[in-house]
């Protein structure tokens, strides 16, 4: 459980690795965009390993990339379309980057490194931990911007446009306007990737001194 | 002319596609290490883009609209970028191998460029006409070729400077692109 979850902080595909940076850079401006993206990526990071697992053993090798685009490809078009049909205020706020999941480095990287060499389970869970690991990125990242920058925190029901929860945190007289600006995406982003690569070493340190 | 002046000028400098747009960002922080090779990729880039926008844009139009399938967009186009990318290593490889020296490593990453498939479809979705398609296809690219350029020349030198240690790299590059893009910002209601 432990491993659990500093593979998720640690190791995690945002700021750990820096995959699928793109779409976190550009669609954290508040919470409701982040989840939406976040739970969409998740769900097709899901289907797409278990799909890619299923046919690893009748995929020619020489051409293995190309059939994973397709998959992914034909996946993201689906979800596409399903937001589009019923929720289409995150089609309205998310735009061109719902398409563009088709390159998030996550899922085929995702594809490549595991679903291609494991079973359909363990490439299930697989997605579903880095699928979560992408989420607490989005939010955390989300959070910090929305807060800074408006110092509102909301929730929409991406359905019917209803008001779940609006909690003011910063009068407004404090809110740092910049922070939903691409500036303000950088910072949080440098800063964060920066606070868990510190984490690491620390981590790192402490097992070489416990080997020893 | 003005026209497509101020469509080149936003798409190169003011809607800069690193700095406001996010994307690109993998090879941007990947190969913007060295200034050498981020020439080579800003070429290899503008060069893929221009190619794979005409074609998506010929394909679409002549094909998938008169035979009704818009929804098939996003799995075509994917597929072209990557068919043209592997055909332009191929060419390159056979006919003019001192380029091929030059770009040749940085074109297998251009697939995963997601500049390639933003250009492709926004081409579709501002309804552009052949010529707008064009221009708007050299400016996305020559904005991201600009800033891979300006990143490595500053990077070289950061490189040798003492700075935090977990900091270092990607970090510290993203903190640059911070007060880029603050520079940058400026220069938005030019056109």
């Amino acid at each position: 459980m432990k491993k659990f979850f500093t593979g998720l902080i640690l190791d995690n595909p945002v700021f750990g690795l820096f995959l699928g940076i793109c779409s976190t850079l550009a669609i954290t401006i508040n919470l409701n965009n982040a989840l939406g993206m976040g739970i969409s990526v998740i769900l097709i990071l899901i289907a797409s390993n278990v799909i890619i697992s299923a046919i690893r053993k009748i995929t020619p090798d020489e051409i293995r990339i190309p059939v994973y685009i397709v998959v992914i490809a034909t996946l993201v078009k689906a979800v596409e379309l399903l937001i589009k049909a019923y929720a289409p205020a995150i089609d309205v706020a998310l735009g061109v980057f719902i398409p563009l999941i088709v390159v998030n480095c996550i899922i085929l990287g995702r594809a490549e490194a595991f679903a291609s060499k494991n079973g359909i389970l363990a490439s299930a869970w697989d997605g579903f931990t880095m699928g979560l690991g992408y989420i607490i990125g989005l939010v955390a990242m989300s959070l910090i911007r929305e807060i800074l920058a408006t110092g509102i925190v909301e929730m929409v029901n991406p359905f019917n446009d209803a008001l779940i929860f609006s909690i003011r945190l910063v009068p407004a007289e404090f809110s740092i306007s910049m922070f939903s600006q691409p500036v303000g995406a950088f910072l949080t982003f440098a800063v964060l990737a920066a606070g868990v690569a510190a984490v690491r070493d620390k981590v790192e340190a402490q097992t070489k001194k416990e080997a020893k | 002319m003005d026209k497509l002046f101020a469509l080149f000028m936003t798409a190169f400098l003011i809607n800069n596609i690193i700095l406001t747009k996010f994307l690109g960002m993998c090879p941007f922080l990947g190969v913007s290490r060295q200034r050498s090779s981020a020439i080579g990729m800003g070429l290899a880039v503008i060069f893929v883009i221009l190619g794979a926008s005409i074609f998506t844009y010929v394909l679409y139009y002549s094909v998938l609209v008169p035979l009704e399938l818009e929804y098939m967009d996003l799995i075509t186009f994917i597929l072209v970028i990557a068919a043209f990318v592997q055909f332009v290593e191929l060419v390159l490889k056979k006919y003019s191998p001192a380029l091929y020296k030059a770009l040749g490593i940085y074109l297998p990453l251009i697939t995963t460029n997601c500049v390639v498939l933003y250009v492709t479809l926004e081409n579709i979705t501002n309804k552009f006409d052949f010529l707008e398609m064009i221009v708007y296809s050299i400016a996305v690219p020559a904005g991201f070729a600009l800033m891979l350029f300006i990143f490595s020349t500053i990077r070289e030198r950061l490189d040798i400077a003492t700075t935090p240690k977990p900091f270092r790299g990607n970090a510290l590059a993203l903190v640059l692109a911070a007060i880029m893009a603050l520079a940058f910002s400026g220069l938005a209601g030019l056109v």
